[in-house]
């Protein structure tokens, strides 16, 4: 278990002092992949490497397992680092080595036997898939390949904790897919928690089960994948679902839209879970005796749940809208008001 | 046959030889021993460094740009004192010894120093992650990921040194460069210079060719 209390890190520059984190709190239990996503510059990777003090905080507590690890000896330090694997974007490989001798570093610096470092390496390395290129220099593997370089090595000291640093941001969408299985793999197979950084939403809808989202050094929001998905409260975190889920209206259609004289509504509807037997907009025909029109649906799965969004339109005067909207709420389905202007669409942020 | 056309006894020039093989090869060889250390303080020292130290890195950091403003042939009468305490003498192959040593030393500091500030941040960082000593993050991670490009330092370093063992025959060093200086420059003897600065090049070439092709060796692997 990570726990992050009310960190704040400062950095002093020659532009004078920067806040790279202002008063995070964070818990990442054991088991769970916690992605943390935010712009390039937010602080993330100032946060990630607070957990294995590669960066130390300016104030505040990290906790691993329950010990305040800033208070900890040098040599205890390097014990916990033990405990903890790390990739990172740019993978840190030794370039003049191979891929055994990457993947062996760790255990040499642990003073493991040769033999024993010879069948750990090979179990790694059919672990991540690459056994074939155990004596290939790493300069000669693709980014991925890297990558899994970086991912075995990590592992080499069997870690509770692994820390990915923008680990497939460098990659190609296939590469990342495959490198994300992996990490998912390592999550539910060797029992490792891992806490990831990342500015791709995909990323963190994929594999992740909670989130927390950071802008300039802040955490805006964090909870489960789906709460914070679901009901974005920040512009930044519905900037982000936005990336996956594009639920803007086209400027035409909004023109037309504006352009009808008549009274309606636009509703937008994130429903969660199973939605079939909730026949809602037929009974908002049927029940209602209202009018209405589908502009704008989707659907996508997290964590394993069903996700969609929908935006519809509805006709009827002001006191039959409200009553049906109420009727939405009360189905337990999430609703927001859109006001259109002009082609671009408004958000009562 | 030599002795009519150069002036000199072709035993004069193998000695000659000799005596600049013996000053470059303990000249590299104990600048090395200091330098290279003094390089490995520099980088881990400083700023950013892993084992940071403002009072280590400023001392050295000085110490270094004193001794290598000083020119060759006055650092070489400068330290004469100092050179009889270590070798008993201030005259001969020696006591120029000494002053290669001094001369090389600083200078191949600078050179191993910014060899391995090219070393990738990112790879000491993932070594510090994994939990390695001071000790093991230089052994293990900074040395071999900067060997190509130390070895090209080293080659520059013992060029440097090439040109500087000319000037320690002005202490009786000898050697093929003071061939040059006292009998070709100085008596106006101009086959012999020419001969004497011909052996030097190939010296030169000798040198740097091997410099080159060890560390395309050390880089092919990469
Ligand atoms: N060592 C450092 N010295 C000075 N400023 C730093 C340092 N590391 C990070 N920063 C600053 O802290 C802020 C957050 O950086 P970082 O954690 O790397 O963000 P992210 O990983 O989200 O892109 C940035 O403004 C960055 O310039
Ligand atoms: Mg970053």
């Amino acid at each position: 278990m990570i726990e992050i209390q009310n960190v704040s890190k400062r950095f002093d520059s020659a532009s004078g002092e920067v806040h790279a984190l202002r008063q995070v709190s964070l818990t990442v239990e054991k088991g769970d992949i916690f992605g943390v996503i935010g712009f390039s510059g937010a602080g993330k990777s100032t946060l990630v490497r607070l957990v294995n003090l590669l960066e130390r905080p300016s104030e505040g507590r990290v906790l691993v397992d329950g010990t305040d690890i800033t208070t900890l000896s040098k040599p205890d330090l390097r014990m916990l680092r033990k405990n903890i694997g790390m990739i990172f974007q740019q993978f840190n490989l030794l370039q003049s080595k191979s891929v055994f001798q990457n993947v062996a570093a760790p255990l040499v610096l642990n003073k493991v036997p040769k033999k024993d470092i010879d069948k750990r390496v090979k179990e790694l390395l059919h672990f991540v898939e690459l056994e074939d290129k155990i004596h290939t220099n790493v300069s000669k593997l693709s980014g991925g390949q890297k990558q899994r370089v970086g991912i075995a090595r990590a592992l080499a000291t069997n870690p509770s904790i692994l820390l990915c640093d923008e680990a497939t941001s460098a990659l190609d969408p296939k590469t990342t897919d495959s490198i994300l299985e992996l990490l998912k793999k390592i999550n539910r197979e060797l029992n490792v928690t891992i806490l990831l950084i990342t500015h791709e939403m995909h990323v963190i809808c994929d594999i992740c089960n909670k989130v927390a989202v950071m802008d300039n050094g802040r955490v805006l929001e964090q909870g489960t994948v789906l709460q914070v998905f679901g009901n974005p409260q920040h512009k930044i975190t519905r900037s982000f679902v936005k990336t996956v889920i594009d639920d803007s209206i086209p400027g035409s259609l909004a023109r037309e839209i504006l352009e009808y004289q008549g009274e309606n509504r636009i509703f937008r509807l994130r429903f969660q879970g199973n939605i079939a037997g909730k026949p809602l907009l037929y009974r908002i025909s049927a029940e209602y005796h209202m009018e209405n029109s589908i502009l704008f649906a989707t659907v996508c799965e997290l964590q394993g749940v069903v996700f969609s969004v929908m935006i519809v339109q509805v006709f009827g005067s002001a006191q039959r809208l409200d009553e049906v909207q109420q009727f939405i709420e009360d189905s337990g389905v999430y609703v927001e008001v859109l006001h259109l202007t002009g082609g671009e669409e408004d958000r009562n942020d | 046959m030599i002795e009519q056309y150069l002036g000199i006894t072709s035993e004069q020039m193998v000695i000659a030889a000799g005596q600049t093989v013996y000053m470059l090869f303990w000249g590299l060889v104990l600048g090395s021993l200091l330098g290279i250390p003094l390089g490995i303080l520099l980088t881990i020292t400083r700023k950013g460094g892993i084992l940071q130290n403002k009072v280590v890195y400023t001392l050295i950091n000085y110490t270094i740009n004193i001794v290598r403003s000083v020119p060759y042939i006055i650092l070489l009468v400068a330290i004469m004192p100092l050179t009889k305490i270590i070798v008993g003498t201030r005259i001969g192959t020696q006591a120029a010894l000494v002053s290669l040593v001094f001369y090389i030393t600083p200078f191949l500091s600078r050179l191993v120093e910014s060899s391995l500030l090219e070393v990738d941040k990112g790879i000491i960082e993932a070594a510090e992650a994994m939990g390695a000593t001071p000790v093991q993050v230089i052994w293990h991670f900074l040395l071999p990921e900067a060997l190509g490009s130390l070895i090209l330092s080293l080659t520059t370093g013992t060029i440097g040194l090439l040109g500087a063992t000319a000037m320690a025959g002005a202490i009786g060093g000898g050697g093929v460069g003071n061939l040059a200086l006292t009998y070709g420059y100085q008596q106006f003897n101009t086959p012999l210079m020419v001969a004497t600065v011909i052996v030097l090049i190939v010296f030169v070439q000798l040198i740097q060719g091997l410099g080159n092709y060890l560390s395309k060796r050390v880089r092919s692997r990469e």
